[in-house]
C-alpha cells in the first residue's frame, strides 16, 4: 500500500514539475527584451523570477498570460527603473487572471506604475510602486491601481508618490486592501465605483488625503458600497494637493483624513485618525452636475464608531477646493473631527431619511462633529449649523466581512 | 532547348514553392521568418502569392505617418461571412497581412520604401493571433519580435524635411490592447463598411466588395452599408470626418467591449450621447493626462479640451492613443481643433 501511495506522489510530482516552470532573469543591457518575452511566453503555472538588481526600461511592460507569478528579491531588491521610459502608459500592465505580483519595486513610470484591467483575481503581494522625486504634478496617476477586476488582494505594499492615488482600486468587486502604507500621494487609499472592499492594517500618512470611498456618474460600475475601513492609522496627512487640476481629487484640500463620498454601506472603526490639518473624516455629496439618472450623488447608511481621534482641523487648507473653505466659514474657523454636509435628495428633507440610511456616529471618544441642516438651510432666520454629535448615536449593524477568491 | 526546359522547370517549381503555406497558418508555433509563409513571390514582399489579396480601408489608423500596405488570405474553398457592424467573419485559416513602411523621400516615390515590420492577424482553430515581423536591414527578410521592437529611423516628407522617429514594433500584448473586444484579439479594419470603396487591382479597378464576392471570398454584401468618411477629404462634412477619424483610431479601445471601457469615454461611430463621446465629461482616472483641464471636450473651447491635450502630446504618461505613436498627428489636430471650435455651445 505505501508502496502505491509513493508511486502516485511520485507521478504527481514529476507531472508538476514539468507542467510548471521557472525562469530567472537577472539584469542587462537587453532587459526590455528579455523580461518582455519572458512575460509573453509564460505559460499558465509558471513563475518569472527577476533577480536583485535594477532593471532598466525604455517602454512599458505587459502581461497577459492567466495563473502565473511575477516576483523579485524584495522591494529594495528587484528595482523595475522606468526613468527612461520613452512609450507605454503605465510600467507594468496585467490584463490576464489570477496573477501573482510580488516582491519588486517599480519606480517613476511615466504614466501609471502597475495596472490591472479586468482581471479575475489579482494578488498584489509586497510590491512598492514609487517616484522617486518627491511630490510633483509630473509623477504618473496611480502606483497600484486594479480597474474593472473581481477578487482584489493587496498585502503589505508600499505606494509613494503617485499625482492622483497611491493605492486605487476602480470598479472592481470583491477587495481586500491590507498591511499597506501610502505616503507623499495625494491621495493615499482609494477605492471607487467598487463593491465589497476590506481596507485594514495600513498606514496612510503625509498625503494630501488619507483614505477616499468615492463614487463617480457616467461610469460602467456605480453605486459603491459595502466599503469597511478599520484598524487604520490615517495620520499626519499633510502634503499639498499636486494633482493635476480636472482630476477629483485635485479638489481634495490637504490635511483630510477620511473622505466618504456618494457611497452606500460604509463602515468605518477601530482607526487612528490625527493629524489631519483640514478635517479628520468627511461625509460628502457629489457636487458636480451630472446628466447621469443612475447615479446616486448622495452617501448613505455611514456608520463611524470606536474610533481613536487625534488632533485636526488645525490648518485648514482653504486653497484647495471647496470644501476646507465652507467648513471655514461654517465652522467660524473651529474645525470638526467629522463633517457631514448634510444634504439629501429633496424628499428626505422634507420627509426624513429612512431609519437604515442614517448616519451613525457612537463611541469615538470625544470627536466633534459638525453638520449642515438641510431644512434650516432653506428657511431664513436659522442658523443651519448643528453640532451635536449625540443625535447621531446608534446602533451599529456590522457589515460582513470580505472573502475574496484565493487562487 | 536545354535552356528553355530549364526555364520551363524553375516556372513549374516556383508555381510549386510559391502557394501559400497553410499548414504553417494552422501550426502552434509561428516561424521565425515571414518568408516561411510564402505569402509573396518577392524578397521584400511586395508581389503576392496566388489568393493573396490586397486591399485598402476607407479610414485609416495613424501610425506615426508610416504607409501601410494590406493583404488578405482566405484558404481555398472557404468563405468569409458579412456581419453587421463589425469585421467579416473570416473563416479558419485566413490571415490578414500589413507591412508597415516609410517612402524614403515623400516627393519621390521611385526612390523607394523602408520596410518596418509586417504584422499578422492569423485565424487558426481556436481565435486570431497576433504576430509581427520586423524588417532586417537588407530588406530581404522580416523576422519575429514577440517582445517588440524599436526602429530609429527617418524619412523625407513631401515639403523635403527630414523627419525623425522611434518607430515601435508593438509586441503580441500591445497588439491585443488595441484588437481587443471582450478580451479576445479580433481584427479591426476589415469590416465591409470600411472597405466599400474602389481598389486599382491589377486586373481593373473594382469595388472592394464586388471584387472579394468575384473571388470567392465572399458570398454577399448588404446593399446599402452605411460607410465611415475618409476623413482626409475636405469637402465632406466635418462632423463625419472627425467622427470617421475618432472611430478608427480610437474607438475600438473606447468601447464598452475596449481595454478604455472603464473610462466611460466611448469614441465609435455609433455613440450618441453628449456624456459619454466626451462634451463637458469629467476626467476619471486621466491623472496628468487632463493638462489641467476640466473635461474632456469643451464645446467652442479646443485649448480647454482633455482629447485635444493629449492627442498632441508626446508624453507617455500624458498621450493618446496610449501606443503605437511617437509623432503627433498634425493634419488630425487641425481637424480636431477646428470640430471643438465651431462644437455647439450647449
Amino acid at each position: 500500500m505505501k508502496k502505491i501511495i509513493f508511486f502516485w506522489s511520485l507521478i504527481l510530482l514529476t507531472s508538476l514539475t514539468v507542467s510548471a516552470k521557472e525562469i530567472f532573469i537577472e539584469p542587462s543591457d537587453n532587459s526590455q527584451e528579455e523580461v518582455q518575452t519572458a512575460l509573453i511566453e509564460l505559460s499558465s503555472g509558471d513563475i518569472l523570477t527577476l533577480s536583485p538588481g535594477t532593471f532598466v526600461f525604455e517602454d512599458g511592460l505587459s502581461l497577459d498570460v492567466d495563473e502565473v507569478i511575477v516576483r523579485g528579491s524584495g522591494i529594495n531588491e528587484t528595482i523595475l527603473d522606468f526613468k527612461n521610459q520613452m512609450s507605454g502608459a503605465q510600467g507594468l500592465l496585467v490584463t490576464s487572471d489570477r496573477v501573482t505580483l510580488k516582491d519588486f519595486a517599480v519606480a517613476d513610470a511615466k504614466g501609471d506604475a502597475i495596472k490591472v484591467i479586468g482581471a479575475e483575481g489579482i494578488n498584489m503581494i509586497n510590491l512598492k510602486t514609487e517616484w522617486t522625486g518627491g511630490p510633483k504634478s509630473t509623477n504618473g496617476a496611480y502606483g497600484l491601481y486594479p480597474v474593472e477586476s473581481t477578487d482584489v488582494l493587496i498585502d503589505g505594499c508600499v505606494a509613494i508618490g503617485a499625482s492622483d492615488a497611491g493605492i486605487y482600486v476602480g470598479q472592481s468587486k470583491n477587495i481586500i486592501v491590507r498591511n499597506s502604507v501610502a505616503q507623499y500621494n495625494v491621495a493615499g487609499i482609494e477605492i471607487e465605483n467598487s463593491y465589497y472592499a476590506d481596507v485594514y492594517d495600513n498606514l496612510s500618512s503625509h498625503n494630501t488625503g488619507g483614505i477616499l470611498v468615492f463614487d463617480l456618474p457616467d461610469l460602467p460600475q456605480q453605486g459603491g458600497h459595502h466599503v469597511r475601513v478599520f484598524r487604520n492609522k490615517v495620520i499626519d496627512n499633510d502634503t499639498d494637493n499636486f494633482a493635476p487640476e480636472g482630476n477629483i481629487v485635485g479638489e481634495v484640500p490637504r490635511g483630510t483624513g477620511i473622505i466618504i463620498q456618494a457611497n452606500s454601506d460604509v463602515e468605518v472603526f477601530d482607526n487612528d485618525i490625527s493629524g489631519n490639518g483640514t478635517v479628520n473624516v468627511s461625509i460628502v455629496t457629489y457636487s458636480n452636475e451630472t446628466q447621469d439618472e443612475n447615479y446616486n450623488p448622495h452617501p448613505k447608511s455611514i456608520q463611524i464608531h470606536g474610533n481613536r481621534f487625534g488632533e485636526g482641523g488645525f490648518d485648514p487648507d482653504v486653497e484647495t477646493g471647496e470644501l476646507a473653505a465652507i467648513l471655514f466659514e461654517l465652522s467660524g474657523g473651529n474645525m470638526p473631527d467629522i463633517f457631514w454636509d448634510g444634504i439629501l435628495p429633496t424628499s428626505q428633507i422634507i420627509f426624513g431619511q429612512p431609519d437604515g440610511e442614517r448616519l451613525v456616529l457612537s463611541n469615538n471618544g470625544d470627536a466633534t462633529f459638525l453638520t449642515i441642516n438641510p431644512l434650516k438651510y432653506l428657511l431664513p432666520f436659522f442658523d443651519p449649523v448643528e453640532t451635536d454629535i449625540s443625535e447621531y448615536e446608534g446602533e451599529v449593524r456590522p457589515l460582513a466581512e470580505i472573502t475574496i477568491n484565493s487562487f | 532547348m536545354k535552356k528553355a526546359l530549364l526555364g520551363f522547370f524553375y516556372a513549374f517549381m516556383s508555381l510549386h514553392v510559391l502557394a501559400v503555406n497553410d499548414e504553417l497558418i494552422l501550426a502552434e508555433d509561428f516561424p521565425t521568418k515571414l518568408s516561411d509563409f510564402t505569402f509573396f513571390n518577392d524578397k521584400s514582399a511586395q508581389v503576392p502569392a496566388e489568393g493573396v489579396i490586397p486591399y485598402d480601408l476607407i479610414s485609416t489608423l495613424f501610425s506615426d505617418y508610416s504607409y501601410k500596405q494590406r493583404w488578405v488570405y482566405v484558404p481555398k474553398n472557404k468563405k468569409a461571412e458579412y456581419r453587421e457592424d463589425w469585421v467579416f467573419d473570416f473563416p479558419v485559416g485566413s490571415v490578414l497581412i500589413k507591412t508597415f513602411y516609410y517612402l524614403h523621400d515623400e516627393r519621390n516615390p521611385e526612390l523607394g520604401k523602408n520596410l518596418l515590420e509586417t504584422r499578422l492577424l492569423i485565424r487558426k482553430e481556436d481565435q486570431w493571433h497576433a504576430v509581427s515581423y520586423a524588417w532586417n536591414e537588407q530588406q530581404n527578410e522580416a523576422f519575429i519580435k514577440k517582445a517588440g521592437k524599436t526602429i530609429k529611423t527617418s524619412w523625407i516628407d513631401e515639403f523635403g524635411e527630414e523627419n525623425q522617429v522611434r518607430y515601435r514594433v508593438p509586441n503580441k500584448n500591445q497588439c491585443k490592447e488595441c484588437h481587443a473586444a471582450n478580451d479576445l484579439i479580433t481584427p479591426i479594419g476589415p469590416k465591409a463598411r470600411n472597405l466599400n470603396k474602389n481598389y486599382k487591382y491589377d486586373d481593373g479597378s473594382f469595388n472592394q466588395l464586388t471584387y472579394w464576392i468575384k473571388k470567392d471570398f465572399i458570398d454577399s454584401v448588404p446593399l446599402n452599408i452605411k460607410s465611415p468618411v475618409d476623413w482626409t477629404n475636405e469637402d465632406l462634412d466635418l462632423d463625419s470626418r472627425v467622427r470617421s477619424y475618432l472611430d478608427i483610431n480610437c474607438g475600438h479601445c473606447h468601447a464598452t467591449t475596449g481595454v478604455a471601457n472603464s473610462t466611460g469615454l466611448y469614441l465609435h461611430l455609433n455613440e450618441d450621447r453628449d456624456t459619454h463621446l466626451g462634451i463637458y465629461k469629467k476626467p476619471v482616472a486621466t491623472g496628468r493626462g487632463s493638462g489641467g483641464n476640466l473635461y474632456s471636450l469643451v464645446p467652442g473651447k479646443p485649448e480647454e479640451s482633455i482629447m485635444l491635450y493629449r492627442m498632441i502630446s508626446k508624453d507617455p504618461g500624458i498621450m493618446m492613443p496610449e501606443s503605437g505613436r511617437s509623432l503627433t498627428h498634425q493634419e488630425a489636430i487641425v481637424m480636431i481643433r477646428d470640430w471643438i471650435k465651431q462644437m455647439d455651445k450647449r
